[in-house]
């Protein structure tokens, strides 16, 4: 009865599987883009390969503890046998060798995934600079010197380079369908190499928690379908909007608000993003804006050259 | 003259806390009330209170840790509703600046308020009665460090009436908990909470980790201590270890907060990072306190009920003892996401990963315990069963979240939080749960009765696959944690079926309230009468329940690691001794309750700036010190005439029984 019975179980898990991996558009198992892809079939690998364990391990659990109950007399009783160097060495060797496949496994796209590790690409990437402030994303792009607020735009199939830190507390940034996440963090630049291989506009999000408005800290990764769709798109950020985000325009930016939408800023002051990762470094005292802490100083002063030593 | 402190902190615009409160205070009052009316306050203070015997602290931790257990889980039950009904652009029924707090309470509770004392609870009763001891070696301490646990939940509760709690998360990450972004109360009272009952857990370690060094039964070797005392000695090994690095970064923390200074702010040249990776070097250890004793509770009851000895004892020691050696070795796969270069997070990846080898082992070992062996189903098998099937799922997510590359995606996602919940709940809390079923008899004298236990474990089991398997799913939806509404019709019914699941575990506490009620209404037909109710394998099933407060009239003598076991069956268990010898005992005292008293005082004091309270309560805390550093009167010796006495009617009781 019991061997008639696994078959139909298994089917039964496999099948509600397949059904909860339909279910998951948008989420981490639909990928649209070459390192969200690769983290899935990493996960399924590595599931599959500590079910190996994982699985006899229930099942034994279940049967063992059915055998040998307490009613079932005919099953063989030994009270004091404790000890046997086979199974010792078993249970000891089987883990170690699933562990060892891991090891490798996790070793070589550790490597491979490392979020600063730049993508094999023909393409001239696209930079991205993403600061995270409560509660929204200010992006600014260094090349087109265009500034945005929440959305940001990208062609497909062309790696996006993003360079990361925060204004305010720490927050991660995270598009779940393009790839792994990395963390903002005041006076500090981490980075992250994504790409899309399929258009459209996916979801992206703090998943660190930064206080009361950070459930609406949102914003829309677009992949465009061609390169001139992301060059209209640019035109339209310098069309839509004539202002230039310099020190002020930040400072606006800074202070808390929920909810935040879109916004577009047709220039930005060069070297803004420096300015923001060196506020609250070296010389911090001077770069402060006198009796405001927290906001910057005169950025048209060169903050970011080092000061020389006298 | 107040600090900080004024009428404002009191939220009466919020009305789920005033009526909280007004519930909380209705059900205080009628207890005190009833205390009062039965005339039962002496009797408290004497027996309970001031007690010194490990046995009743235990009692008196698990009584805090079940009554925490109500509290967290309430917020756990809030958090839920909210979540399932804020959907779709619903804003449900908390806003953020509460809910945040809630959030954050929960997971404080449930690690240092809820499981820190319920662990505690079980090693006190258990330990000194495993090795054949008569109390613990500081009994004294033992009760301080209760007392400092009870002042520590107190601010955490006082916080719910009076100002805030944190809304930081229970991490309490900076900078969000600095001034600059928390310049409320809610985050000090977390760290004076934390740093009080720290200070208590790290004393109770110490105070063990003395005991089982000194105080073990003549004859008991290091490998023939029974195992759930070994597991709590490695525990002990990582608080005494552990427990410093969060006192440490807390204090400076606080620094930052009270005095200006800039280890963790933005600007000051401070750095974030450096608590992160503090508080993770005692966070990673801090699960493994959790379920290493745990583990402990699972080998004795299985090996217990299938009436068997415990399969590879010498594998079991040592894997907790490996356990407890790489614990410190992989605090940083809490932030693969810091951006550390791809060598570190590989590195830390792979310790993770080998943490699986020697838990792997103790499921394998509990398998061939079972096997071949006579299994009877009670309440503390159950818990276990449950726990071997979830436990294994747990640590499959936990391994898979090891891999860096696919922790990318699943870190701070639900996925995350059903990961840890299905160790934690699935691991720790049911190991205490069948410990509780299992020793309660040894603590009280009766049985629970067995059909609500396992009801209760049917609704946990069932809740807890309601509850966590929709996170899992959520966490691969792309779903992060701390979310405080969502709008994405795709999560929606998962989040239904998680309330659901709330809702069952629900049932299984209410189960479970109702079975101390219906145990202790027909104790005396659930009798335990030998003191060995299961036909035990160790030393504390050869004391009468409950035990004397003596424990043993004579020192029994080791020569197996079933020690009981190895007596009932050479026929010397329950012997009478030619003559009995005076017992050295140390006296009850209430010079714990005085010092965690006023430290009590000095933490509210310190976290709303009334600095002159803040000086009494630290006068008090060195006064009370002196005084009880002075008095001499603090030991007895109980004679063999009572002795005798005692020994004398439990020994016939069990004679007319049999």
């Amino acid at each position: 009865m019991i061997n008639r019975k696994h078959p139909t179980i298994a089917r039964g898990l496999a099948l509600a599987f397949v059904a909860v991996l339909a279910g998951c558009h948008g989420g981490i198992l639909d990928p649209k883009g070459q390192v969200a892809a690769d983290e899935k079939s990493l996960i399924i690998t590595a599931t599959v390969l500590m079910m190996l364990v994982v699985v006899p391990v229930i099942v034994m659990t279940l049967a063992f503890a059915w055998k040998y109950r307490a009613s079932n007399t005919n099953a063989t009783y030994t009270p004091k046998w404790a000890h046997s160097h086979k199974i010792e060495a078993i249970v000891w060797l089987v883990p170690c060798v699933i562990i060892v496949f891991l090891a490798i496994l996790a070793w070589k796209t550790t490597h491979r995934l490392d979020p600063y590790r730049p993508l094999d690409s023909d393409k001239k990437p696209v930079t991205i600079e993403a600061v995270s402030l409560n509660w929204k994303w200010v992006f600014i792009y260094p090349d087109l010197h265009i500034a945005t607020v929440n959305q940001i735009a990208f062609p497909v199939d062309v790696p996006v380079n993003f360079k990361i830190t925060s204004g305010s507390v720490m927050n991660s940034f995270f598009i779940p369908q393009l790839g792994g996440q990395i963390y903002a963090m005041t006076g500090m630049m981490t980075r992250l190499h994504l790409i899309a291989n399929e258009a459209g506009s996916y979801d992206g999000l703090s998943s660190n928690y930064s206080g009361a408005g950070f459930s609406g800290m949102h914003f829309k990764a677009i992949a465009t379908r061609t390169p001139a769709e992301f060059d209209a798109w640019v035109k339209q950020v310098r069309e839509k909007s004539s202002r230039t985000l310099d020190a002020a325009a930040f400072d606006a930016l800074s202070k808390p608000s929920e909810n935040h939408p879109v916004e577009y800023f047709s220039s930005v002051t060069p070297d803004l993003f420096t300015t923001i990762l060196n506020r609250y470094m070296s010389n911090h005292m001077v770069m402060r804006a006198p009796g405001k802490p927290g906001q910057l100083a005169d950025l048209k002063s060169g903050t970011c050259t080092p000061v020389a030593k006298e | 003259m107040f600090g900080k402190l004024s009428l404002d902190a009191i939220p009466f615009h919020e009305p789920i806390i005033m009526v909280t409160l007004a519930g909380v205070g209705v059900v205080g009052l009628a207890l005190i009330a009833a205390i009062t009316r039965f005339g039962k306050w002496g009797y408290l203070w004497k027996e309970w209170f001031t007690s010194v015997d490990h046995k009743r602290i235990g009692v008196m931790y698990i009584i805090v840790a079940l009554v925490m257990l109500l509290r967290g889980f309430a917020d756990a039950l809030m958090m839920r509703t909210q979540l399932a009904l804020a959907t779709n652009g619903h804003l449900g029924v908390l806003p953020p600046e509460h809910y945040d707090q809630i959030f954050t309470a929960h997971g404080v509770i449930m690690i240092i308020f809820m499981a820190m004392p319920f662990m505690t609870g079980l090693m006190n009763i258990v330990v000194p009665l495993q090795i054949g001891a008569r109390d613990v070696a500081f009994p004294f301490l033992n009760s301080l460090s209760f007392w400092l646990l009870v002042a520590a939940a107190a601010l955490v509760n006082v916080s719910l009436g009076v100002g805030e709690f944190a809304r930081t998360g229970w991490v309490a990450y900076p900078p969000l908990a600095e001034l600059a972004y928390s310049p409320g109360v809610g985050v000090d009272y977390y760290t004076w909470a934390l740093q009080i009952a720290g200070v208590g857990t790290t004393l109770t370690a110490i105070n063990f980790l003395v005991t089982v060094i000194k105080m073990r039964a003549p004859g008991m070797k290091w490998m023939q201590m029974p195992i759930f005392t070994w597991t709590c000695t490695w525990a002990n090994v990582l608080i005494v270890a552990s427990f410093p690095i969060l006192t440490g970064a807390l204090a400076l923390l606080s620094l930052d907060r009270y005095m200006d200074f800039h280890f963790f702010t933005n600007d000051g040249g401070g750095n974030a990072m450096m608590y992160i990776n503090l508080f993770w070097a005692w966070g990673h250890p801090e699960v493994y306190i959790l379920v290493l004793p745990a583990f402990g509770v699972f080998s004795e009851v299985i090996s217990t009920f299938t009436g068997k000895r415990l399969f590879g004892y010498a594998s079991m020691v040592w894997a907790s003892g490996a356990i407890t050696v790489l614990s410190f070795l992989v605090w940083l796969h809490h932030f693969f996401t810091m951006g550390s270069g791809a060598n570190v997070n590989a590195f830390f990846g792979i310790a993770t990963m080998i943490i699986a080898v020697p838990t792997g082992v103790k499921l394998f070992n509990w398998l061939f315990t079972i096997y071949r062996g006579r299994l009877h189903f009670t309440a503390p098998v159950m818990w276990t069963l449950g726990f071997m099937v979830t436990f294994s799922i747990g640590g499959m997510t936990g391994v898979l979240m090891s891999v860096p590359g696919a922790d990318f995606v699943l870190h701070n996602s639900l996925f995350l939080i059903a990961h840890f919940h299905n160790t934690i709940i699935g691991g720790a809390v049911f190991g205490y749960l069948a410990g509780f079923s299992f020793w309660f008899p040894k603590a009280f004298g009766f049985k629970l009765n067995e059909k609500l236990g396992k009801a209760a474990f049917w609704f946990w089991q069932s809740g807890f696959y309601f509850a966590f398997v929709p996170l899992y799913i959520l966490g691969f939806m792309g779903m992060t944690r701390r979310l405080n509404h969502t709008n994405n019709p795709d999560w929606t019914p998962w989040l239904y079926l998680a309330c659901v699941g709330a809702v069952l575990i629900l049932l299984g506490i209410a189960c479970q309230l109702l079975q101390l009620y219906v145990s202790l209404r027909d104790r005396e037909k659930n009798e335990d009468v030998s003191g060995d109710p299961w036909n035990g394998h160790t030393l504390e099933w050869s004391t009468s329940s409950p035990p004397p407060f003596y424990n043993f009239a004579t020192l029994p003598v080791v020569h197996d690691i079933d020690a009981f076991t190895d007596m009932k069956e050479k026929g010397i268990a329950y012997a009478r001794p030619a003559c009995y010898e005076p017992i050295h005992m140390p006296k009850n005292t209430s010079a714990g309750i005085f010092i965690a008293a006023f430290v009590g005082v000095a933490g509210f004091a310190a976290i709303w700036h009334i600095w002159w309270l803040a000086v009494i309560g630290l006068i008090g805390v060195v006064a009370s010190f002196l005084v009880r550093a002075y008095d001499d009167d603090v030991d007895y010796y109980v004679q063999p005439d009572e002795i005798e006495r005692i020994e004398s009617a439990h020994l016939k009781k069990i004679a007319k029984q049999a």
